[in-house]
């Protein structure tokens, strides 16, 4: 399921779009990301505060959009730009990928919150297919 | 069985309230056709389905988004006891229909952005946990019954 030349400039624009309201977005995700799947919140145990819209939440839903963000650079070759990424994701971090789907889901919701008219099915298959990629990029080096 | 806070049912009842039935249905079922194209496969007979922009103004489609929405309606008023309530409906997609029920998680996901989309901002943190944990009841009790 690889993006499409077509596709590529979708998420490219897309992105670009979203770039004003981006922290907001990351910040929304992760806090519903914990909200909706508690079970994430496993990861976070080292917070004193891991509730949604809690600061320490928040500040890592930018981290990580700030590192998708990364990834639309990188669109032609997520497995070879996300190396690093993906041995921190592998070998420290170990987080299951189920959970990058879940995530995903959260940042097209938020996504669809904050711009409706410009969130049409073409740009939501788009941005699915490139979360879907870039979450297997993450776990390249998992096994 | 499923426990419901009075906070969950009343963020429930208040987006069915304020739906648009044929605006939410045709759109939901329209975007989970054109995002997740594999399930377009239990849609042959309803017509030209070529490219999102067809399947945007199939009224078949739209026709069907509507109906599935409505069947919505039997989960929120008997929300605690969706189970049995969907054991038929359960039934009919897994012995007539033949529906992979991981389908039911793709629909329920695609309703969840096109609600999002209406709602905007009031589709608060604690709505859209209440809105999932329904869905979830939903589409784990049409997946029930399949054997």
């Amino acid at each position: 399921m690889s993006l499409s030349s077509k596709q590529k400039a979708t998420v490219k624009d897309f992105f670009s779009k979203m770039s004003t309201r981006s922290d907001d977005i990351g910040a929304e995700a992760l806090s519903r990301l914990v909200a909706v799947y508690p079970q994430t919140k496993s990861y976070f145990s080292h917070w004193k505060d891991a509730s949604p819209g809690s600061a320490p939440v928040r500040k890592h839903g930018i981290t990580i959009m700030g590192g998708v963000y990364d990834a639309v650079g990188k669109i032609d070759d997520l497995k070879g730009g996300l190396l690093s990424l993906s041995e921190l994701h592998a070998f420290m971090l170990r987080i299951d990928p189920v959970n990058f789907k879940l995530l995903a889901h959260c940042m097209l919701v938020c996504m669809s919150m904050i711009f409706p008219e410009e969130f049409t099915p073409q740009v939501h298959v788009a941005v699915d297919k490139f979360l879907a990629q870039l979450a297997l990029a993450l776990a390249e080096k998992y096994r | 069985m499923v426990e419901w806070t009075d906070s969950e049912r009343a963020i429930i009842t208040s987006i069915f309230s304020n739906l648009d039935y044929e605006e939410i249905g045709r759109k939901s079922l329209c975007r989970c056709l054109i995002v997740y194209p594999w399930t377009q496969r239990y849609f042959g007979g309803f017509g030209n389905l070529y490219n999102a922009e067809t399947i945007l103004c199939n009224p078949l489609i739209a026709a069907h988004g509507t109906k599935i929405l409505h069947g919505l309606d039997r989960a929120l008023k008997n929300m605690d006891d969706i189970k049995n309530t969907y054991a038929e409906l359960s039934l009919l997609h897994s012995d007539k229909l033949h529906v992979d029920p991981d389908n039911f998680r793709l629909l329920a996901d695609c309703l969840t952005v096109v609600i999002a989309a209406k709602m905007g901002p009031a589709f608060t943190v604690d709505t859209q946990v209440a809105w999932q944990k329904f869905l979830s009841v939903v589409v784990s009790a049409l997946g029930r019954q399949y054997h």
